[in-house]
């Protein structure tokens, strides 16, 4: 998608939840609980009404059972009214910035002309569930009409038909390599050399920056919340301001167990959040004077070997300087998401890496080293967390607040995607 | 075939079943007036000659089945021999739908009460539609009468004495699925099935529902007497037999003839004859009126308001946004902080789960609640209400910074209960657009709120707020503005009387004990404990400035000790686990009925000054305004139709008299001669 015979797509603005790490399960809110806070607080500074809204498309990995085509349960409950259809889209890691490229293509393909996009994800609610065999049984015993019948299948049964599926295990892993998002984060370790060391100083920088970004209020994006009982959620509650090297070398690996370097501290921590935005043509800002806060200008997504896929933002965004024609001196400020902080620096060497560029993303030469001091300025998922259907849209989203803030023109965001694929966003705000 | 009435039509299809359709001509709703009874007598004549294989009754209205019988027509009834012969007209037209020789079936589609559920109750069988709307009961008691028609004798049949009594003592309606629990109904269905369910009880003719086991046996002459004495005692804590009346020749007549159909039809009507004729029916029937009167105020305005926006989330201003978006609204609530707004949230929960029930209607109510420190919503809501604190300048501040935020056509309200709309209008550059929209605490308890005309306020800026009141099911009072208002004006005379008659050593409960023998809900000590000592002595300094009214030296005291009513656990009262206890054990020097005379002397006296000063716009509404917003005795039908009942000339003299002896407070309003003369 380069601009040249489609509509410009403007984002109008945008809100998050604070990120929630809850230490007994299920957390307070379910997925659509989280993106009507977010999009509520969000709708209600715009000046049209939600009913007025073309479209909502949604990013979910994993709704509940309940909330079957999720988007379309937050615009009911957003007050879109009927008339807005809603569709959820599915990309993994990237599901909310699938979103985005969804709607962003319906705008710029003259389809619609304001449309609510975003992602959810309640990682604390995915369940546990019983395999295919206990499914099977249960099915036979209420289908049994005589009592013979129901004591053969009563007789059926197998203890090991109790033992549960974890859903966040099973959604955290990559099925058809057999290799959990952590081992693959290990492989990348063992590929680049990156030392344990590095991962957690890098874990320790995540958690500073962020804890210096919500001191100083600069994460203007997050709303806070207010649950049914009262509680007061305000802070992305996995921010830990008291970590340390000493007390992130005590973390034993969780992946690869004694002998592995990636642990629960430098890891993009399980969290659950939304986060909302609004896109809208350029007639759409004339007709209501809408606010900007910029323009998409491209959106490309990658594939990589599924064992490497935390290497998918350097396919990603490497194609989007090429079709945009640029270095990574254009660009002002970086967002890439911290699923693994080895898999950042895993991509920062390859970026840098001739020969991988070369041979592996078949292009000519590095696009020049990225700047640290530009990259995650306000710190990143190790201490915010990845709640997989809304991460791509809030590293969107406060890439755009971090360009607006410096009077910064053009940003890139990326993220990696179990699976292995990669998927980057190109930005810009009028100067 | 179809044959067509004025207010009904029946056609017979081709199964041989006739439908009936209630469609009273000029009415968006139902009601049983003489005039439909007949024709509905007529139409059964019809109907009995057709031969149909069963007939059901529905509604052609909307929603809906049947309201009642038309209140209207009460009125007039003067004389119990009047009142018995239409009585017995109507016990005799649903005498003979019981008695059709076919099946008979009400098909409830909404509202089902008094006059309505006697109808449905006559039928063979009952289906009510599910969901919102659908209420069914026996009211009339709120009416100051019970079931006249056979509902008290059909009732007992169908759900057994001491449920049937629960529902006509309490007067309280069902919904569909609680009415098909208490046996009320046969079936309960979705609307796309009620005619199937008709269909479906014709055609299979189940028996008839019956009460079982002990329901039954409570009807027995043995357990009769027994049960009526335990109800009666229970009644008696809640209502007094000498102003409420009817109650208790219900269950009179339960307890003497529940053993003998025919009996009890004949005491069920006498009994209502009496009762209609009596003052309290009457005065309640009057304010039944005035409260259906005060519905259609504002009815003309369509533009309802989508989006609210409250500004300041206290008791008063949490408790606005939660009723009002409980009733369907949009709200944003503004505070400084969230934790501000917290308390809110807890407490709109507790009320939507107690009000709604169901998890996916509090789901949505919560949706529609929308914390918003930032006050975004105020750009594109339609209302802004505040309830920030008490504070002139705070409040013109606040207006003059929403001026260019807000739409240019969005009212701006305040829900001051002291400040003079003025004051805060003249802040702004339209100040036109201002008005006052008074709400009373407890929110959701309250039904009457105060709309305030100020002087400058726009005529369509006033329509719209008093549309808004009526659009989240509350009755709006339209005041001047000045000082006080209507209510709190009135009450705080009463209140004050109330200090002054305990420091002269008449016992805090021989006060109240006065008050609430007259039939106030509370009396005056209890009142002020409640409201909280500190918010009397505040609202009474600012009073002060406009009226003669003086801050009684021992409230003075009290305040200062820091004894501030029920929140701080001392006041008038001592307040036990949130339970008022008195250990006032004084002999209280003045007769009851002097105690009384001051209470409600100053209590109308005042009422007959806000007349004169057209602080209301007549004596009807001063009445309406008095009795839903401070719970003035309805059995009384408002302070000032109680003035006329009592004798205004007589209420004036011992004013007179009271002036004399206490000093210049019992002076009588000059509006005493007009208010004499015209009543």
């Amino acid at each position: 998608m380069t601009d040249n015979q489609l509509r410009p797509v403007y984002v109008v603005d945008g809100a998050r939840t604070p990120f929630l790490k809850t230490d007994h399960l299920p957390g307070p809110f379910a997925a659509s609980d989280l993106a009507v806070m977010a999009g509520r607080a969000l709708l209600a500074r715009m000046p049209f009404a939600p009913e007025q809204l073309d479209e909502a498309v949604i990013g979910c990995v994993m709704p509940a059972a309940s909330e079957v085509n999720i988007a379309r349960v937050i615009s009911l409950r957003l007050g879109c009214g009927k008339k807005v259809p809603a569709y959820t889209v599915a990309r993994n890691c990237a599901s909310g910035m699938q979103a985005l490229d969804c709607a962003a293509k319906d705008i710029a393909l003259g389809r619609a002309e304001m449309v609510l996009a975003g992602g959810a994800e309640a990682m604390s609610h995915y369940p546990l569930m019983f395999d295919l065999p206990m499914q099977a049984w249960s099915i036979e015993i209420a289908s049994a009409k005589t009592l013979g019948k129901r004591l053969a299948a009563l007789a059926k049964f197998r203890p090991r038909f109790l033992k549960p599926v974890i859903g966040i295990l099973q959604g955290l892993t990559d099925h058809t390599i057999g290799l959990s998002m952590g081992q693959t984060a290990e492989n990348l370790a063992y590929r680049f050399g990156i030392s344990r060391e590095e991962m957690d100083a890098f874990a320790m920088e995540s958690h500073r920056r962020l804890g210096e970004a919500t001191d100083a209020g600069r994460l203007e994006e997050k709303e806070t919340l207010i649950g049914p009982d009262g509680t007061v959620y305000a802070e992305d509650s996995g921010l830990r301001r008291d970590t340390s090297m000493e007390k992130l070398a005590k973390l034993k690996p969780v992946f690869d167990p004694k002998v592995g370097l990636v642990t629960a501290g430098n890891s993009a921590q399980i969290t659950d959040g939304a986060a909302i935005m609004v896109l809208a043509s350029a007639q759409a800002v004339d007709k209501y004077n809408l606010p900007v806060l910029g323009r998409i200008v491209d959106i490309r997504w990658a594939g990589v070997n599924p064992a490497e896929m935390g290497l998918g933002p350097v396919h990603a965004m490497a194609s989007v300087m090429k079709e945009n024609g640029l270095s990574s001196s254009d660009v002002d400020f970086w967002e890439v998401n911290e699923a693994f902080a080895v898999q950042v620096l895993a991509c920062l060497k390859a970026w840098e890496d001739p020969l991988y560029m070369k041979e592996e993303v078949e292009v000519d030469g590095p696009f020049g080293p990225i700047d640290r001091s530009k990259l995650n300025v306000d710190g990143g998922a190790v201490g915010l967390g990845h709640p997989v259907g809304a991460s791509g849209a809030r590293i969107t989203l406060h890439l755009l607040n971090v360009l607006k803030r410096n009077n910064s023109r053009r940003g890139i965001a990326s993220l990696c995607i179990g699976g292995g694929q990669g998927g980057a966003i190109l930005v810009e705000r009028a100067q | 075939m179809i044959r067509k009435y004025k207010n009904l039509y029946v056609e017979l299809d081709a199964a041989n079943i006739a439908w009936l359709y209630f469609d009273r001509a000029d009415a968006s709703a139902n009601t049983l007036s003489a005039e439909v009874l007949e024709e509905f007598d007529l139409c059964l004549d019809y109907v009995e000659n057709m031969k149909p294989s069963g007939l059901v009754i529905l509604s052609a209205k909307k929603s809906g089945f049947i309201a009642g019988a038309d209140v209207n027509e009460f009125v007039p009834i003067k004389d119990e021999a009047t009142a018995l012969t239409l009585i017995r007209r109507g016990q005799a037209v649903f005498t003979r739908l019981e008695k059709m020789p076919f099946p008979t079936v009400a098909a409830i589609n909404g509202f089902c009460l008094g006059g309505g559920m006697e109808l449905a109750l006559a039928c063979t069988y009952r289906v009510a539609r599910e969901g919102e709307g659908t209420q069914l009961g026996l009211p009339e008691v709120k009416l100051g009468i019970h079931p006249g028609f056979g509902g008290t004798v059909r009732s007992t049949a169908v759900m057994g004495g001491p449920a049937a009594l629960d529902m006509m003592l309490t007067g309280r309606a069902f919904n569909a699925k609680a009415a098909k629990k208490a046996g009320l109904v046969d079936m309960v269905v979705a609307e796309r099935h009620l005619k199937n369910a008709a269909r479906h009880l014709l055609k299979t003719r189940p028996p008839k529902r019956r009460p079982g086991g002990l329901m039954a046996l409570a009807d027995s002459a043995l357990a009769r007497p027994f049960l009526a004495n335990a109800i009666g005692k229970k009644l008696a804590q809640k209502a007094n037999p000498a102003h409420y009346p009817a109650p208790f020749a219900l269950l009179d007549v339960w307890r003497k003839h529940a053993g003998n159909l025919e009996r009890m039809m004949d005491a069920e009507a006498r009994s209502v004859a009496k009762l209609i004729t009596g003052a309290t029916a009457q005065n309640l029937i009057r304010v039944f009126t005035l409260q259906e009167k005060m519905k259609a105020a504002g009815k003309k305005n369509a533009a309802k308001v989508a989006h609210l926006h409250v500004i300041g989330a206290g008791i008063m201003g949490g408790d606005i946004a939660a009723w009002s978006a409980l009733r369907g609204i949009r709200v944003t609530l503004q505070d400084r902080e969230a934790k501000f707004i917290a308390p809110a949230i807890k407490r709109a929960n507790e009320l939507f789960t107690k009000r709604l029930k169901e998890k996916r209607l509090v789901q949505a109510a919560m949706d529609r609640l929308i914390p918003d420190v930032k006050g975004s919503g105020a750009g594109r809501a339609d209302l802004i209400i505040e309830a920030v604190f008490e504070e002139a300048e705070v409040k013109r501040a606040l207006f003059k910074g929403l001026e260019p935020k807000a739409r240019p056509d969005a009212v701006f309200a305040t829900n001051t209960s002291s400040i003079p709309l003025e004051e805060i209008a003249s802040a702004l550059t339209s100040p036109e657009r201002l008005v006052g929209i008074h709400f009373f605490n407890p929110v959701p308890q309250m039904q009457l709120v105060e709309v305030v005309n100020g002087a400058a306020t726009a005529p369509e800026v006033f329509d719209r707020s008093l549309a808004y009141v009526l659009q989240i099911g509350k009755l709006p009072l339209a005041v001047k503005s000045s000082p006080g208002f209507l209510v709190n004006r009135v009450l705080m005379p009463y209140l004050l009387e109330g200090v002054i008659l305990e420091s002269e050593g008449v016992p805090v409960t021989a006060v109240d004990r006065a008050a609430v023998k007259f039939g106030m809900p509370m009396g005056p000590l209890l009142l002020a404990d409640t409201v909280g000592l500190d918010i009397c002595h505040h609202v009474t300094k600012i009073f002060s400035a406009h009226m003669p009214l003086t801050v009684p030296e021992k409230l003075e005291q009290l305040v200062k000790a820091g004894h501030l009513g029920k929140k701080s656990g001392k006041g008038f009262y001592d307040w036990r686990r949130g339970h008022p206890v008195s250990f006032d054990k004084r002999d209280s020097l003045l007769s009851e009925s002097e105690i009384t005379d001051r209470l409600i002397g100053r209590f109308v006296n005042e009422c007959v000054a806000c007349l004169r000063e057209g602080v209301v716009a007549n004596a009807d509404q001063l009445d309406a305004g008095m009795v839903f917003g401070t719970g003035f005795a309805p059995f009384r039908g408002g302070p000032l139709k109680y003035a006329a009942d009592a004798g205004a000339w007589e209420l004036a003299e011992r004013l007179k008299e009271f002036e004399a002896k206490y000093g210049g407070r019992f002076k009588p309003d000059a509006g005493w001669s007009s208010f004499t003369k015209d009543r």
